[in-house]
């Protein structure tokens, strides 16, 4: 069973006055089959961890160690990470200008299942998924992101995560900018993917709303670096009720 | 109808729809066309045709210094039967009737050749195979002229092929009769120290079609300067172009679209990859609808992709219009940058860097390379466009 372990991950970014410490020592189990959702107000961290976990380089890692089934993550590239069975759904995915969507998807199904899928099938199950995720197979032929609405960002994002079937998907703020519809169709290929099994899931979120569609089986508030405090679902409905209020102004259970 | 998005640093972009009654396109020159090099003052870098344009490297093509060296350009025409090809001298009746020089570089050119080419296709002839012409250079400074003439409903593929190393200023001219077809692939393959500077002349015969495919790679600097004018209602142009600037390369594309007929159409697309400190493009799309020119439908792109910092890229789309009785008239601009964001959501999606790199370029590049309709040159393109890439990683 797939598991990846984050101990005493520190990652610093680089601000006006020398490196920022952002991550001050945060662990985390995730297994194959578990949803964690991370909750946080904004500027806890939470962010930095998934593109942290997926390799961005505008973030040092400083201290700590995170391992997939025991291989150092750390020691990978971007691009090794994602074949190595981690995928992260971003916030903010970037244009691609002069890339249509399925020679995209291709080529990255290609790259991490280590072989070009056969056409016909493949073909087809870009399709279904599609059609699931309620998109228009016009969109397949236009860029990358380029001109897409807010809640196709999320949608593409969200075909590609059910087309690559990582072992731990990282979702970060996937929910933002949606309406009620478009979360409602984005949740449900999230569940997809999660009755599967076959997926650790890390979902990174401000709102609870989310928390409606996908049900967590771990939550775990996020403030000033690292976890906070961790329990099950009904931890969201404290926050809920709460807010970030009590972690904020240093009253986190240590 | 003018858009501009993702402008790096570095980068200009301007556009301007004009509707004046006087024509600024024209008025912009320093000086009015003339075959004759004398008419036309030494340039000094600030006047609108030349303020992008490096002149010290232009090796005195355009202060009268460069001095013809007799040879160092070897130019083979290969041509399917059917096909006329002269070597004339300089009264030949045939040269300069699709335009005239309208800067001293052009001017220069004419002034200095002493044979041109003739390539005429006769009348009604549909060739299946391509004229070749391959222009190598081996050292020399050269003036030339070349004309290639269609006569009416004539279909001809002409492939013009520049390598080597040469400084060469020329013209070319290509005229279209009634109902003629041409597509013209002009590359631009120099090695780097070559300096090429060209004005083509198109004059478009009734209902007569013209394509052209510019792709230029090499270099130290290109400035290619094509012109099209309409002889008679119905004509088309499609003017296509594909540039990769490297580090160092000055490579400028200026495109002037004479609407002077009614019912004609011109379409131009333009699409470049810089990389590379100092690669420095230029593109100028040049249109005048003119009063007479009713019907006209026109519509002009650029479009660059910059690889790496430190390039540059100035494009300036400006279109004139006199006649508000258009189909249609357009014109867009758009410089993007592929940047360390798109690297790395590629990456996360387990392409390598390499790859990604490619799949970008690639996809940017292949609408363009799918007009070019000529096998083998579509796959030396492609070939030379991974190279480039190979260079760049």
């Amino acid at each position: 069973m797939a598991t990846l372990e984050i101990r005493d991950l520190h990652v610093t970014v680089e601000a006006e006055n020398g490196p920022r410490e952002i991550l001050k020592g945060v662990d985390l189990t995730v297994k194959q089959g578990e949803t964690h959702a991370i909750m946080g107000p904004n500027g806890s961290g939470k962010s930095t961890l998934a593109y942290s976990l997926a390799g961005h380089p505008k973030y040092t890692i400083t201290g700590g160690t995170v391992t997939l089934d025991g291989e150092d993550v750390l020691e990978m590239s971007v691009d090794e990470r994602a074949r190595a069975g981690v995928f992260l759904a971003m916030q903010y995915p970037v244009e691609v200008p002069g890339v249509s969507v399925s020679n995209f998807l291709r080529t990255s199904a290609t790259a991490v299942r280590g072989e070009a899928p056969k056409l016909r099938t493949w073909v087809k199950e870009v399709k279904s998924a599609m059609e699931q995720l309620q998109m228009d197979p016009a969109f397949a032929e236009r860029n990358v992101n380029e001109g897409f609405s807010g809640g196709e960002k999320k949608r593409h994002e969200i075909l590609q995560l059910e087309l690559l079937k990582p072992k731990i998907a990282i979702l970060d703020e996937t929910d933002s900018g949606l309406d009620v519809d478009a979360l409602r169709v984005v949740s449900e290929g999230v569940n997809r993917v999660r009755e599967t099994g076959e997926v650790g899931t890390l979902l990174i979120t401000h709102y609870t709303r989310i928390l409606r569609y996908i049900k967590p089986d771990f939550v775990h508030v996020f403030a000033n670096g690292r976890i906070a405090e961790s329990g099950g679902a009904e931890l969201a409905d404290k926050l809920e009720n709460e807010g970030y209020e009590a972690y904020t102004k240093g009253g986190a259970s240590e | 109808m003018a858009e501009a998005q993702n402008i790096p640093a570095g980068s200009t972009t301007a556009g301007s729809i004009a509707v004046a009654a006087e024509s600024t396109v024209a008025t912009r020159m320093s000086a009015p066309p003339s075959f004759d090099v004398r008419d036309f003052p030494v340039p000094h870098g600030r006047e609108e045709e030349w303020r992008f344009t490096p002149l010290a490297r232009l090796r005195g093509l355009h202060d009268g210094t460069a001095v013809a060296t007799g040879d160092g350009l070897r130019v083979e025409v290969t041509a399917p039967e059917g096909v006329v090809v002269e070597t004339v001298g300089r009264d030949d009746a045939r040269l300069g009737r699709a335009g005239t020089p309208v800067d001293r570089i052009a001017a220069q050119a004419y002034s200095s050749f002493e044979k041109a080419s003739v390539v005429t296709v006769p009348k009604e002839t549909v060739l299946t195979e391509p004229i070749r012409i391959a222009v190598h250079g081996e050292g020399g400074t050269v003036f030339a002229h070349q004309v290639v003439e269609l006569g009416a409903f004539a279909e001809a593929v002409v492939v013009i092929d520049h390598t080597g190393d040469a400084v060469l200023a020329a013209n070319v001219d290509f005229v279209l009769g009634d109902g003629a077809k041409l597509t013209v692939v002009s590359v631009q393959d120099w090695d780097d120290k070559a300096v090429h500077v060209a004005q083509h002349n198109t004059l478009i015969g009734r209902d007569a079609s013209f394509k052209s495919v510019v792709v230029t790679f090499g270099g130290d600097l290109v400035r290619l300067h094509p012109r099209i004018s309409y002889a008679g209602t119905g004509g088309e142009a499609e003017l296509f172009g594909l540039y990769f600037t490297d580090k160092g390369q000055h490579q400028e594309h200026r495109l002037f679209v004479d609407h002077n007929t009614p019912h004609c159409k011109s379409n131009a697309v333009y699409k470049g990859a810089l990389q590379g400190d100092d690669a420095h493009a230029v593109w100028i799309g040049d249109v005048l609808i003119q009063a007479k020119a009713e019907g006209t439908d026109t519509y002009e792109m650029n479009r660059n992709l910059v690889l790496t910092d430190g390039a540059r890229v100035d494009s300036v789309p400006n279109l004139e219009i006199e006649t508000g009785e258009i189909a249609g008239a357009g014109h867009a601009s758009a410089t993007g940058r592929f940047d360390d964001e798109q690297l790395f959501y590629l990456m996360a999606r387990g392409i390598p860097a390499a790859e990604a790199r490619r799949l970008v370029v690639r996809g940017f590049f292949a609408e363009l390379v799918q007009q070019v309709g000529v096998a083998d040159v579509e796959e030396r393109l492609l070939a030379k466009i991974e190279a480039e890439l190979e260079a760049s990683v």
